[in-house]
């Protein structure tokens, strides 16, 4: 496959830059979800009785956690550009349009790590039995960013497509959770051995190829679709 | 496949009436809402002629005739 | 114009249909397994699987339309998706009156083509609501046909996933409609035939009607002028004739 021309990768950077540079200085949506995580965790505690969780449990509790929490993400994703004016500029701007899906979505993609990185530790301090360390710790990782990718495509489609309308904090997770449920079952079904108390299984091939299956349908479909989003 | 036809209904029957019911239910439902629609379009039109004969009195009087005439006969 | 068929269409129709359901109630021999309650089957199948044939050309349509940018690509996408929701609610409302009637639950999770009909029928239930809340025609229409094409690539991974998540306990008798015996086969075919000529029929009959109106609104404007329009809120799409 061909490089894409230097243009779009410098608008992709240059983008994705100034999203960074915001998120930096506002810091509204990354702690928002990272709070929003632990109490979610607290929830379990409390809703499901439980001081500690492992197995398939432990796994959709994760996948949950992290699931609400990106909801969070993509309903904030657009607002910024939509209130302050920044999808007419960029418009004007000379660049391919799918470069905002891909700065986007790397914004999405980064902001869901930032969030794991609090979320994940505090999960295995605070809920999980087996300890969260080794090749638990790297299994976990790895599915994690398989899972990321689609929510990030799948959350950046669904940001675009809600901004526009007038509920949009009803649309997002109205749409998304469904959509994204392939990507929540491939996340529990992948993660169940690992928490497994008896010690880390290895990770079932089938549903990290049903999570990468999802990722590059779902990315080859934002990608040819994300133009009309945008027009005018 | 051990095939067996059955002179007796079976207690079943009332599960799959049910099932077959509903697929009728929805089916009556949506002919209503159309035919709800349709009454809504039929007044329109009905309005419409009323406005075409005040703007031109007269002129539209053979069709007007036909088609009062086919309106009945229904 | 839609409504020039619709004649011969209805009363193909009715004599698919029950020529079908007559074939599957006197004809088809009884289910070794389930007994009479297989007969559901021939009327929750076929229904299920136009619905989703029905999802899938709304998004072919919708895909017309961001090409060629026809409003009419745009109506015809919203009236199939329209019609595939009438009748998935009828396919769910069968399928739990089964799984009551197979396993004395109203819902069951094992059966990983009723789950999965479910996910798909939640998304697709938002489609009017979206449209719904979008003012501007012209965006409404293209984010509706960016939806479409979305949820239309997601009903055979949502299948796929579903299907590869769920244990093998229960046998998949969904699944069975591939090795029927001869007269089962021919009773379930002549009912998807019956079923699709459905499909087409209530499609026709509302792309008619929503024609009619678009005529009716053009004929009010010339003779009433634009105050005389009654403007009314809904999600459906207008053709501007």
């Amino acid at each position: 496959m061909t490089p894409p021309p230097p243009s779009t990768r410098r608008a992709v950077s240059a983008l994705l830059r100034k999203e960074v540079r915001l998120e930096l200085r506002t810091l509204q949506v990354i702690p928002a979800m990272a709070l929003f995580s632990i109490t979610t965790l607290i929830v379990f505690h409390f809703s499901l009785q439980a001081n500690s969780v492992e197995g398939a449990l432990a796994a959709g509790v994760l996948t949950v956690t992290l699931l609400f929490s990106a909801i969070l993400g993509i309903n904030r994703l657009f607002v910024a550009d939509h209130e302050e004016g920044g999808f007419d500029g960029f418009l004007l701007a000379p660049v391919d349009r799918t470069a905002m899906l891909v700065a986007k979505a790397l914004a999405l993609g980064g902001f869901l790590v930032a969030l794991e990185v609090v979320a994940v530790p505090a999960f295995g301090l605070m809920l999980l039995d087996p300890n969260l360390t080794g090749a638990a710790l790297w299994q976990t990782i790895v599915v994690l960013l398989l899972a990321d990718v689609g929510i990030a495509v799948v959350g950046t489609l669904v940001g675009a497509l809600a901004i526009q309308t007038r509920a949009r904090d009803l649309i997002v997770p109205l749409i998304a959770l469904p959509l994204l449920l392939p990507v929540v079952i491939g996340t529990a079904k992948a993660l169940a051995p690992t928490f497994a108390a008896a010690g880390a299984g290895a990770l079932p091939g089938r549903w990290l190829a049903i999570l990468g299956l999802y990722d590059l349908i779902f990315g080859l479909l934002a990608y040819a679709v994300f133009d009309f989003l945008l027009e005018d | 496949m051990i095939t067996a036809a059955s002179n007796t209904l079976p207690d079943n029957a009332g599960y799959v009436a049910a099932a077959y019911l509903v697929f009728l239910a929805l089916l009556v439902v949506y002919v209503g809402i159309m035919a709800y629609k349709l009454m809504r379009v039929e007044r329109d039109v009905v309005e419409l002629n009323r406005l075409a004969d005040a703007e031109r009195p007269g002129t539209g009087e053979p069709d007007t005739a036909r088609a009062s005439e086919e309106a009945t006969s229904v | 114009m839609y409504g020039s068929r619709l004649r011969s269409l209805s009363a193909a129709t009715v004599v698919t249909l029950i020529t079908g359901y007559c074939l599957a109630a006197f004809v088809a021999p009884m289910d070794a397994d389930q007994g009479f309650m297989q007969k559901i089957f021939y009327l929750h199948v076929p229904m299920a699987i136009v619905a989703l044939g029905g999802f899938v050309f709304g998004g072919i349509c919708a895909i017309m339309h961001l090409r060629t940018d026809d409003a009419k690509w745009d109506l015809r996408s919203y009236v199939a998706i329209h019609i595939s929701v009438i009748l998935g609610v009828g396919v769910l409302l069968t399928g739990a009156i089964w799984a009551k009637a197979s396993w004395g639950h109203w819902w069951v999770w094992d059966e990983p083509t009723l789950v999965s009909f479910l996910i798909v029928f939640l998304l697709y239930a938002t489609y009017t609501p979206l449209r719904f809340s979008i003012e501007d025609r012209e965006k409404q229409a293209r984010y509706a046909s960016v939806f479409a094409i979305t949820a239309g690539a997601f009903v055979p991974l949502n299948f796929l996933a579903v299907r590869a998540a769920t244990s093998l306990v229960h046998p998949r008798t969904f699944d069975s409609a591939d090795n029927l015996p001869g007269a089962m086969r021919t009773a379930f075919l002549v009912c998807f035939l019956g079923m699709v000529l459905l499909y087409v029929l209530l499609w026709r009959y509302e792309m008619a009607h929503k024609n009619t109106v678009a005529q009716l609104r053009s004929l009010k404007r010339k003779l009433a002028g634009d105050d005389g329009l009654r403007s009314r809120r809904s999600a459906a799409p207008e053709l501007q004739v």
